[in-house]
C-alpha cells in the first residue's frame, strides 16, 4: 500500500521517477533513432522506386515555382538522366494530399504514389487502392491527353463519387509536370506538346 | 482454475473494458475502421497495460499517497513513448494509420483505471496477469468491432475482399457507423453474455 | 477569413466528438442532464484553450530547439495535469462562483483525451486553411483550440437534450443506458456528416 506522504518523500519520489523515466526514454530514443530514420528513408526510396524506372542513384534537390518550393529527386544511371521524382502536395477533400510523381526524362508520367493523405475512407481514400484510377497514370503523356478530370473536359477518369479528390490528384500531377518542365531539357518540349518526338515515343508504362 | 488464469479470463467477459466497464471509448471508436487496425490498437494498449501494471505494482509501496497520480501518469507516459518509438522504427505504416491514438493511450482510462483499482494493491505477477486479461479483453472487443465494421463497410475480412470490388456501406467505415456498431454490439453483449 | 474557416471547420466539419472521436468518455458520462453537460463543456473549453497555449509554447521554445519532440506525450500530459490542478486552486481563491459551477468537472478533465488530443494535433498535424499545408502558428492554434471546444460544447448540449427526451421513452432492456445513447450519437454523427467537405 501507498506510503504516508511528507514533503521529503513526495519530492524524492517524484524527482526519482521523472529522472529514471527520462533516462529510459533518452536511451530508447538513442537506440531507435537509426531504425526510425532508416524506416523513413526506406519509405521514400520505395516511393521513388515505384514511380520511376530502374536507376542507380538519386540526388535530392529543390526548386521554386510560382512562389512554392518543390523538392524532387533527380534519378540517374551513370551520366544518363532517368527522370525526376517530384514531391507534390495539394489540398484534397479532407486535408493535404501529398504525392510522389515520377516523370521520365521525356516528360511522360511514369507512375504516381501517394505519400500521405487525409481523404475520406471508402471515398477519396480510394486514390491509394482504386486500380483503374491508379493505373491510368502509368505512362500518362501530357502531350496526348488533357490533364483534367472528364467532368472538366479532360481525359482523367475520376474516382466514383470523389471528384474533388481526383481533381486534387490531377492538380498535383500537373504541378509535378510543371516542375519538370521548369527543370528544362526535353521534358519542357514534351509537356508543352511542341515536340514531335513526343508522339513517336513508346508508352513507358508498358515496360 | 488457477488464480492467474481467473485474473486473465475475468478481463475477457466479466470485466470487459469495452462492453461492461465502458472505458477507453475513444480509441475503440476511432481506430476500428478495419479488423487489423482494431487488433493493432488493442495490442498496443495491451503492451502499455501489462508493462505499466507491472511497474506500478512494483513501485506502489514507496510512492507517497498524495503524489501517486502524477507518478503513475509519468510511468504510463514513459511506456507510451517507448511504444511510439518502437512503432515508428519497426511498424511505421501502422503507426501512421493509428496516428494520434497511440500517444492518447496515456489518457486511456483503462490504463490509469487498472493502476488505481488493481496494480497498486497487488503483486507484480498478479498485476501482469490482470493487465494481460484486461488487455486481451480490450483487444478482442476492438477486433470484433473492427471486423463488423470492415465486413459491412468495405466488404472484406482482415483485408480479404469477398464481394469483389470496394462498394461496401460507407457509413460503417465513417464516424456514424462506429457509434452504431458499438451500440448494437453492446446490446448483443448485454443480451447474451452478461450475467445479472 | 482564415480564422473563420478554422472556426467553421473545427465546430461543424471536423467536430471533435462526432468526427474525431475525442473526449467520448465524459461525452457519454455526463450528458444525462443539460445542466451538467453545459457545465462540463465550459470547463473543457477553458482548459483546452489554456492547455493549448501552454503546450504550444513549450513545444515551440523548449522541445523543438533541443530536438526533444519525442518527449511531447509525457511533457504535455504532465503540463495538462499540473494546469488542471492549478486552475482548480486559482478558481477556488479568485472566483468561488465559477469554481462552484466548474469545480466538480475539473478533476475529470485530466483524463479527457480531448485536451491532450487537441494539444498534440496543433503541434503535429498540417492544416490546409488558406491554401498551403502548414503547421498552425500560435494565434491559429488558439482559435482552433477554442473553436474545437465550442464544437465539443455544441455536441454535448445537443446530445444532452436528446438524452433528456430519451430517458422518458420505453426502450428494450438490453438497449437501456449506454447502447441506446451510442445509437443516438450515431444518428447525430450522420447528421453532422452533411458538413463534410464544406471547409478543407
Amino acid at each position: 500500500m501507498a506510503a504516508k506522504s511528507n514533503l521529503l518523500n513526495m519530492v524524492v519520489v517524484l524527482g526519482v521517477t521523472c529522472l529514471v523515466c527520462s533516462g529510459v526514454l533518452a536511451g530508447a530514443y538513442a537506440l531507435t533513432k537509426d531504425p526510425i530514420d532508416a524506416a523513413a528513408a526506406e519509405k521514400t526510396n520505395q516511393a521513388i522506386g515505384e514511380v520511376l524506372p530502374h536507376f542507380t542513384e538519386t540526388s535530392y534537390e529543390a526548386v521554386d515555382l510560382e512562389g512554392k518550393t518543390y523538392h524532387y529527386y533527380k534519378a540517374t544511371e551513370g551520366d544518363k538522366l532517368i527522370g525526376y521524382a517530384v514531391e507534390s502536395s495539394v489540398v484534397g477533400f479532407g486535408g493535404p494530399l501529398s504525392l510522389m510523381v515520377g516523370v521520365t526524362a521525356d516528360g511522360v508520367v511514369y507512375n504516381t504514389s501517394v505519400l500521405s493523405h487525409s481523404e475520406t475512407p471508402g471515398l477519396g481514400a480510394k486514390c491509394t487502392t482504386d486500380a483503374k484510377f491508379i493505373s491510368q497514370w502509368k505512362g500518362f503523356n501530357p502531350a496526348e491527353k488533357k490533364l483534367a478530370v472528364k467532368k472538366d473536359g479532360g481525359d482523367v477518369d475520376a474516382i466514383t463519387a470523389s471528384t474533388i479528390t481526383s481533381r486534387a490528384y490531377t492538380a498535383a500531377v500537373a504541378n509535378a509536370l510543371a516542375v519538370v518542365k521548369l527543370l528544362g531539357g526535353e521534358a519542357a518540349d514534351a509537356v508543352s506538346g511542341a515536340s514531335t518526338q513526343a508522339e513517336n515515343m513508346e508508352e513507358p508504362g508498358n515496360e | 482454475m488457477s488464480k492467474f488464469g481467473k485474473l486473465i479470463t475475468d478481463g475477457l467477459v466479466k470485466n470487459n473494458p469495452t462492453f461492461v466497464l465502458l472505458l477507453g471509448m475513444c480509441p475503440t471508436l476511432a481506430t476500428t475502421t478495419s479488423a487489423i487496425n482494431g487488433l493493432s490498437m488493442g495490442l498496443a494498449t495491451l503492451f502499455v497495460l501489462v508493462l505499466s501494471n507491472m511497474a506500478i505494482s512494483a513501485i506502489a509501496p514507496v510512492v507517497p499517497d498524495k503524489v501517486h497520480i502524477p507518478v503513475y501518469i509519468v510511468v504510463i507516459a514513459t511506456f507510451v513513448t517507448l511504444l511510439q518509438l518502437l512503432m515508428q522504427a519497426y511498424t511505421p505504416a501502422m503507426y501512421e494509420t493509428l496516428g494520434l491514438f497511440i500517444p492518447l493511450i496515456v489518457v486511456n482510462c483503462i490504463v490509469l483505471g487498472r493502476a488505481e483499482a488493481f496494480a497498486n494493491k497487488h503483486g507484480v505477477l498478479e498485476s501482469a496477469c490482470d493487465g494481460l486479461g484486461v488487455g486481451i479483453g480490450f483487444t478482442c472487443a476492438l477486433t470484433v468491432l473492427g471486423l463488423v465494421r470492415e465486413i459491412l463497410g468495405s466488404g472484406s475480412v482482415f483485408g480479404w475482399n469477398f464481394i469483389g470490388g470496394n462498394d461496401g456501406m460507407l457509413a460503417f467505415v465513417m464516424a456514424p457507423g462506429a457509434f452504431l456498431c458499438l451500440g448494437y454490439l453492446m446490446v448483443l453483449f448485454n443480451k447474451f453474455l452478461k450475467k445479472d | 477569413m482564415e480564422y473563420f474557416l478554422i472556426i467553421i471547420s473545427a465546430i461543424f466539419v471536423n467536430n471533435i466528438v462526432l468526427a474525431q472521436f475525442l473526449g467520448i468518455c465524459p461525452f457519454i458520462g455526463v450528458s444525462n442532464k443539460l445542466s451538467t453537460a453545459s457545465g462540463m463543456s465550459m470547463a473543457v473549453c477553458f482548459v483546452i484553450t489554456l492547455a493549448t497555449l501552454v503546450t504550444w509554447l513549450i513545444n515551440q521554445y523548449l522541445l523543438v530547439p533541443f530536438q526533444l519532440e519525442f518527449l511531447q506525450t509525457i511533457a504535455f500530459i504532465l503540463v495538462i495535469a499540473a494546469l488542471v490542478q492549478m486552475v482548480e486552486i486559482v478558481l477556488k481563491k479568485v472566483s468561488p462562483a465559477l469554481y462552484q459551477a466548474l469545480g466538480i468537472f475539473l478533476p475529470l478533465i485530466t483524463t479527457n483525451c480531448a485536451v491532450l488530443g487537441v494539444a498534440m494535433t496543433v503541434v503535429t498535424k498540417e492544416f490546409t486553411f488558406g491554401g498551403e499545408a502548414h503547421l498552425l502558428n500560435l494565434g491559429e492554434s488558439l482559435v482552433y483550440a477554442f473553436a474545437t471546444s465550442l464544437g465539443y460544447g455544441l455536441a454535448m448540449v445537443i446530445f444532452a437534450g436528446i438524452r433528456e427526451h430519451l430517458a422518458l421513452n420505453d426502450v428494450p432492456k438490453a438497449f437501456k443506458g449506454v447502447p441506446i445513447a451510442l445509437v443516438s450519437v450515431g444518428i447525430l454523427a450522420m447528421a453532422f456528416m452533411g458538413f463534410s467537405g464544406m471547409v478543407k
